[in-house]
């Protein structure tokens, strides 16, 4: 493999890691902050693509869908919460599986219902969508490096938010002790709807974003939801730090198995997990 | 965290009678003459199939308390091992190819439970799915396996012994009660097992299973023999489904069949084997029912979850203990 290969390689590792951490860090948070399992994550990433191409055709401007598409996911996080998952945080890890399994027929069932089921694609904006020439015949599209800053820069905006911001105190605090939060006078509860309501933002931008580079297609949910399982069992379940590390190790494993190793590139994520089980049965970042 | 429901180990009189009267009905329902019966035989021939193969996770779920959202891959993996075995031109023989095919699905569930069962609750529930999942692409991307198309069973197999041919399983009534038969003696074993030694472990374990190492006993290992039996009694479900259907595709280790079992599980009620086989019938009637009634059955089978989560978590041989004990309580009043 030449160097420009290999540098297009690394740079499609290095986004689809940053997208699958999106997905991962909310699942993660969520599991970490209100000990839910959501097997529905993958559904919001999904919905998000639909959304992405359903308002993207009807403002003419992705960037205004992303912006609308976002406020939708944050509403429909939020009410999700308040309806269903606050209701299951006491309860067995069994019933909040079956509850999330549920969901995702509903989910599944509702996007036929609204757009139906075909496949479809989303027009990479005007401005971003040309190449850097690496060598003659080789170059690398421009939207997939803003994906990745993007990513980059919610990734960075997450960690400001939860490491220096009065509201990320009370998250931290939360996730440590619930009852002794709860005793200070924090609102906890509010505090659950805003970390719910942004994981589901953040899966749904996750798709919205990757809609232009990867068509926009019923079962786009289930598949992104298992590779999140992975990276959040490799990352251990609560550490978006984890999670960072993990999505990225399963970006690079992932692609470059594609293409080193292609007979095996379907296993060779899941033999990542199992030898990383092997060694630390919690994940690399045990909170 | 995760803490053990009551169980209905010992079953009330009343679930006893509701058993034996479905056994006696499965038994005669070949004999009523029917316009379409074959369709109703095959039916129900799956339904008993999905049965024994959620009395193989309820071994883990509601006896160990160790849920697998991968269960379906030991299902799926004794299904293709028929699907291989059968030669092109002639059937194998049911007596080798039944224990081969289940026991190399209990061989993968070894060996996959080497490195899960030394996780506990949400990663154990994550990383049987992740695993599940690698032998779902394993079969989806090789070509050579049947790929995302699967692989059809070319005959049913052969049930000749000693020469006597008494048992065909190429015919439908034959089939099914060869099916019953199973279904009966995988019960029957799982019921004795949950009463013996090892069954009474697998419940210390989920009941507290710091204390049960601290007792002395190397919990490790019976988990791993648990999620051993669990994959071959699957793999036995597996074979029949792919000897009835003759067909054997990437769905039947999917995660929706996972998920399903479990469903099935929780809707009878778990840790008793009795409430598997309730939950299996009533899941897949349900799900026939939803499907003829409108195309957007997804949306009917998720409210049906979501509702029974919230409302029945302890299935419907709960529900009949719940409304049993309150007929009690008034009655003492």
């Amino acid at each position: 493999m030449d160097f420009a290969n290999f540098l297009i390689q690394l740079l499609n590792s290095l986004q689809y890691g940053l997208l699958l951490f999106m997905l991962a860090a909310g699942l993660t948070l969520i599991f970490g902050i209100m000990g839910v399992v959501n097997l529905a994550h993958g559904s919001f990433y999904m919905l998000g693509a639909y959304l992405a191409w359903f308002l993207a055709s009807q403002f003419d401007s992705l960037v205004l869908a992303i912006v609308v598409g976002t406020l939708l996911a944050v509403a429909l996080g939020w009410a999700l919460e308040w309806l269903l998952f606050r209701h299951f945080y006491h309860r067995d890890h069994l019933d909040q599986v079956l509850l999330t399994f549920g969901l995702i027929y509903i989910f599944e069932e509702v996007r036929s219902i609204l757009w139906g089921d075909d496949v479809h694609s989303v027009p990479v904006p005007e401005l971003v969508n040309w190449s850097i020439p690496l060598t003659d015949n080789l170059s690398y599209p421009v939207y997939r490096l803003v994906i990745s800053a993007v990513c980059v820069a919610l990734a960075l905006g997450l960690y400001l938010l939860i490491s220096k911001t009065r509201l990320g105190m009370k998250i931290r605090a939360g996730a440590f002790n619930r009852e002794m939060t709860e005793a200070l006078g924090i609102n906890i509860r509010l505090i659950h709807g805003v970390v719910f309501a942004l994981g589901v933002a953040l899966a749904a931008i996750a798709g919205m974003i990757a809609s232009p580079i990867s068509s926009v297609y019923p079962g786009m949910g289930s598949s992104v939801l298992i590779m999140c399982f992975v990276v959040v069992v490799i990352g251990g379940i609560g550490s978006v730090r984890g999670a960072l590390v993990a999505a990225l190790m399963v970006g690079l494993v992932d692609t470059f198995g594609k293409v080193l190793l292609p007979q095996i590139a379907g296993m060779a994520v899941y033999m990542l997990m199992a030898g990383v089980l092997l060694y630390k049965p919690e994940g690399l970042f045990k909170q | 965290m995760s803490s053990p429901k009551a169980q209905l180990e010992k079953l009330p009189r009343s679930v006893q009678v509701l058993l034996a009267l479905g056994a006696v009905a499965l038994a005669a329902f070949p004999l009523v003459p029917s316009d379409s019966a074959d369709f109703y035989l095959q039916m129900l021939s799956q339904m008993m199939i999905l049965a024994i193969f959620a009395m193989s996770l309820d071994l883990l779920q509601g006896v160990s308390g160790l849920v697998s959202l991968g269960h379906a891959a030991y299902f799926g993996l004794a299904g293709y091992a028929l699907a291989f075995l059968t030669p092109a031109d002639t059937p194998i023989s049911l007596w080798w190819a039944l224990p081969v095919s289940a026991l190399g699905a209990g061989l993968a569930a070894l060996v996959i439970g080497f490195f899960v069962v030394r996780t506990h609750g949400i990663y154990f529930i994550m990383v049987t799915m992740a695993f599940a999942q690698m032998v779902f692409f394993l079969f989806f991307d090789n070509k050579e396996l049947g790929g995302s198309d699967g692989l059809y069973v070319n005959f049913r197999p052969d049930a000749t012994l000693f020469g006597w041919a008494g048992i065909d399983l190429e015919n439908k009534t034959t089939f099914y009660y060869f099916t019953l038969a199973m279904l009966v003696a995988v019960y029957a074993f799982l019921r004795r097992l949950l009463f013996s030694p090892f069954g009474r472990v697998l419940a210390g374990i989920r009941v507290n299973e710091h204390r049960m190492r601290a007792v002395g006993y190397g919990t490790f290992g019976y988990k791993l023999a648990a999620f051993t039996l669990a994959g071959t009694l699957a793999g036995v479900a597996g074979f029949l489904w792919a000897a009835q259907t003759g067909f054997v595709n990437p769905d039947l280790m999917g995660f929706h069949m996972s998920a399903h079992a479990i469903m099935m599980v929780i809707l009878g009620g778990m840790g008793n084997f009795a409430g598997a086989i309730v939950g299996a019938f009533a899941f897949e009637y349900v799900m026939h029912f939803f499907k003829d009634l409108t195309k957007h059955w997804q949306l009917l089978m998720g409210g049906f979850i979501v509702l029974v989560v919230v409302f029945a978590p302890r299935g419907l041989l709960g529900l009949s203990e719940k409304f049993q004990r309150r007929r009690g309580v008034n009655s003492d009043e």
